[in-house]
């Protein structure tokens, strides 16, 4: 036991030494960050009032929803940094000299992960805030104000607080599932194609099928539909899930794919 | 002295022409499983969603709202059905009628002095038909003058009708619409209206002062009978106070609404006797229409319900429950994802392990590989696409019938063109992810960006619902226009509903939005073409 924590800790060195020195690192960071706040700022100034929809009691248009939009695109950029880390070394067969130095396959991950989640927490604590504070400047302008209605958006708030610290969990949690994904299938452009399927084919085929109870259960285990129920603070009871549930379906997806990634590490040769 | 002759290969030179290079890509694109294996999975994945799609509906009669059916029956027995009208198309055809026959050519007008009518609340809690409605004229409420084949549904028509937002118009056989005086009618500025009929052909006219006629339009009744109806009417759509918000829409009751038309100096000419006006909601066999009429000395009130109109497809329209051809095609989204991957591979491939060098070598016109390439992997994913969605709407349809529901009709030559779009969408598509992979070297940033450009857009327009504007900037001008080829129902200015991607309909012509994807991926390939020749491999 003792050997394991060191171990552990050159490894999450390693790993970070690794991530830190590409280049595309910095620039994904750069751009998840960018987009992110961009899209956000975008659809906040896109949003118009339509008909009732600045009348918070009636239909309650959500300025936390709003403001995060961006997360759609973000997560993209956060789930190619994850399948690159390990494609990357797939690709190149860098892999080999990583596991003849670090044998222990299930530590190797661990710590993999670990450099990912951080960077993504990093990412996701960066795009949330700027996006918030994005929304806090635009939304007045668009008729989300206080004179109908709408609080300023604050992270002093419990939901708007819920809404940002759980859109920051979103993002880690799509990491590690294009993570888990990627170390399954040993292929970047697989992985992403995976990921990118998953996260964008069940809300829409949930809004197109006619059937709407089959599109609310589709709804319900869809990791991005479920996953983003925690941006909700408007009209949050009449939700497939709560909140926390619909992150909870997300952390699922993202630990069962990180399972099969284990799996797959484990036994199979590189 | 013996000479040296330098030794000559027999063989002749290696033939590098175009067709050669096709051959070599196309062979290099076979012998990979894992491509072909993926080519099997883009179309299982569009049989796949088209069944899910066709077999997993059971819409009960509540989500299919005002169907007027119970809502304790579920499943096919609740599913709305409309007549169809001359054209084929499903229709609306339900309003107050005041007729008499017309034998022959004639001519029927009137005067028409005010439109008023009942809304309901723009707000309200109450479900369909138990709202309490408030004064009030639906902008195509609509009251006016008609001659029609007969009196069932669907039959075919030409009116002239003053409506509540949009002038005088003059439609007939449903989807025919077109605008003749404009403004409101008040009694101080009233609107006179003429049909007459010279054997099939209507021609419609009006007059703010009943001397000065201007023609509003002429139409082709072909095969109306000899004695046909002439006579009043009035109609009044259904009202959806649906709210579109970023996130989802949401509707706030809503129900049936109605027009009052009064009208004076009605003339009818032609080979009938002058026989009485008699009164009748046409099509209304669940006794919901509301219609009456009302008249004394000269003049005549009609209030009719209900509409004459195409049927749209629509997300809170009355045809929400049907299953179109759009549904079917949904796993054309997992299908291009599919294709995109090897799209890209086929390109970035070839960096990883180095056979680009050797492509090169063999063939050093660089412009002539990417075009070899781009046709193979165009070809493959036009066949992959064809083949995924024409057996997806095969089954789709099949199933869909077997279980009895409603498909909303689609002419053979519309859904020849979806599917047969559907394919030179994947291939266009296949085609671009090529470009991008050439550009980025990357497999998976290539992957990355097509997903973004083209799923994300629509995605962002329909799913996540952006305000109508920005959507349809978003469905314009990124490659996700090319969605519009599965676009197969016309959008009809006179018939107010939720147009949106979701369910088919795009802002953008099927050819204009193939336009748009076609030329970001020329751009994209002009852009491959100058680094591919630029860079080292």
């Amino acid at each position: 036991m003792s050997a394991v924590f060191p171990a552990c800790g050159s490894a999450v060195h390693a790993e970070w030494t690794k991530l830190r020195t590409l280049a595309s690192t910095w620039w994904l960071l750069l751009a998840a960050v960018a987009l992110t706040i961009a899209v956000g700022a975008a659809v906040g100034a896109a949003f118009q009032c339509q008909r009732f929809a600045c009348a918070p009691a009636q239909t309650g248009a959500d300025p936390a929803k709003i403001s995060l939009a961006g997360v759609y695109l973000g997560q993209v950029i956060v789930a190619l940094l994850a399948v690159l880390a390990v494609g990357g070394e797939y690709a190149t067969g860098m892999i080999r000299v990583t596991l003849t130095a670090m044998p222990r396959r299930l530590i190797l991950l661990a710590a993999k992960a670990a450099v990912v989640l951080g960077w993504a927490l990093a990412a996701g604590v960066a795009a949330v805030l700027g996006s918030v504070l994005a929304g806090r400047l635009i939304l007045p302008g668009r008729g989300l104000s206080a004179a109908n209605g709408y609080a300023l958006l604050s992270l002093g708030s419990g939901p708007d607080l819920r809404a940002a610290c759980g859109s920051v969990l979103y993002l880690a949690l799509i990491a590690l599932l294009a993570f888990g994904i990627a170390t399954a299938v040993r292929d970047a452009a697989v992985a992403i194609g995976v990921v990118l399927g998953l996260l964008y084919l069940f809300p829409i085929v949930a809004a197109v099928i006619p059937d709407h109870v089959l599109a609310r259960h589709l709804e319900q285990i869809a990791p991005m539909n479920a996953g983003l129920y925690i941006q909700a603070t408007v009209g949050v009871k009449s939700l497939p899930l709560t909140p926390w549930q619909g992150l909870g379906v997300l952390a699922a997806w993202a630990f069962g794919a990180l399972a099969l990634g284990a799996l797959v590490l484990r036994f199979r040769d590189a | 002295m013996t000479t040296m002759t330098p030794y000559r290969s027999g063989m002749t030179g290696a033939r590098d022409g175009f067709a050669q290079l096709l051959h070599a890509e196309w062979t290099k694109f076979r012998t990979v499983r894992g491509w072909l294996i993926t080519l099997l999975v883009a179309v299982l994945a569009m049989v796949g969603f088209a069944l899910l799609s066709a077999a997993g509906t059971t819409s009960s009669c509540a989500q299919i709202g005002s169907g007027g059916a119970s809502p304790t029956r579920t499943g096919a027995a609740c599913m709305p059905s409309f007549p169809l009208g001359p054209g084929g198309e499903p229709v609306s055809d339900s309003f107050y009628f005041v007729h008499q026959p017309l034998a022959g050519d004639g001519s029927i007008t009137a005067r028409v002095t005010s439109l008023t009518g009942r809304v309901q609340p723009p707000n309200g809690s109450q479900g369909p038909g138990q709202g309490d409605t408030q004064p009030g004229v639906m902008p195509w409420g609509k009251a006016g003058v008609m001659i029609k084949e007969n009196l069932t549904q669907g039959s075919a028509y030409a009116a002239l009708m003053v409506t509540g937002a949009h002038g005088v118009r003059m439609q007939w056989n449903y989807t025919g619409d077109t605008p003749g005086l404009g403004g409101t009618v008040k009694a101080a500025d009233p609107r006179w209206l003429r049909l007459t009929r010279s054997g099939d052909v209507i021609t419609g006219y009006d007059s703010a002062d009943g001397t000065h006629w201007t023609q509003v339009g002429s139409v082709t009744l072909a095969g109306l009978p000899r004695v046909a109806q002439a006579g009043l009417f009035g109609a009044s759509p259904d009202q959806n106070n649906v709210t579109q918000n970023f996130g989802g829409t949401s509707q706030n009751g809503g129900g049936p609404t109605q027009a009052t038309g009064v009208f004076d100096h009605v003339t009818l000419t032609g080979g009938s006797a002058a026989g009485p006006w008699a009164g009748r909601y046409i099509g209304a066999a669940d006794a919901s229409g509301i219609g009456s009429y009302h008249q004394a000395g000269g003049q005549f009130t009609v209030t009719g319900s209900g509409d004459i109109a195409p049927i749209a497809e629509g997300h809170g329209g009355p045809a929400d429950a049907a299953l179109t051809i759009h549904d079917y095609l949904l796993g054309t989204f997992a299908g291009l994802i599919a294709l995109a991957v090897i799209a890209a591979m086929f390109m970035t491939a070839e960096y990883r392990r180095n056979l680009l060098r050797v492509t090169l070598a063999a063939s050093p016109r660089r412009g002539r590989v990417l075009a070899a390439k781009a046709i193979v992997i165009g070809a493959v994913s036009f066949v992959t696409g064809l083949v995924g969605a024409a057996i997806a709407v095969g089954i789709g349809t099949a199933v869909t019938h077997s279980r009895g529901y409603w498909e909303f009709p689609i002419s053979g030559p519309v859904e020849a063109r979806v599917i047969i779009g559907t394919g030179l969408l994947t291939a266009v598509t296949a085609v671009l992810a090529l470009a991008i992979g050439a550009m980025v070297r990357r497999s998976a940033a290539a992957v990355a960006i097509v997903v973004v450009t083209i799923v994300l857009p629509y995605f962002l327009a329909a799913v996540a619902i952006l305000p109508l504007g920005a959507a349809d900037w978003l469905l314009r001008i990124t490659p996700a226009a090319g969605f519009a080829v599965q676009g197969a129902y016309p959008q009809y200015p006179q018939v107010t509903a939720i147009y949106s991607a979701l369910s088919g309909y795009y802002p953008l012509s099927s050819l204009a939005g193939f336009a748009v994807l076609c030329a970001w991926t020329a751009a994209a390939l002009a852009g491959a073409a100058y680094l591919l020749r630029r860079r080292d491999a």
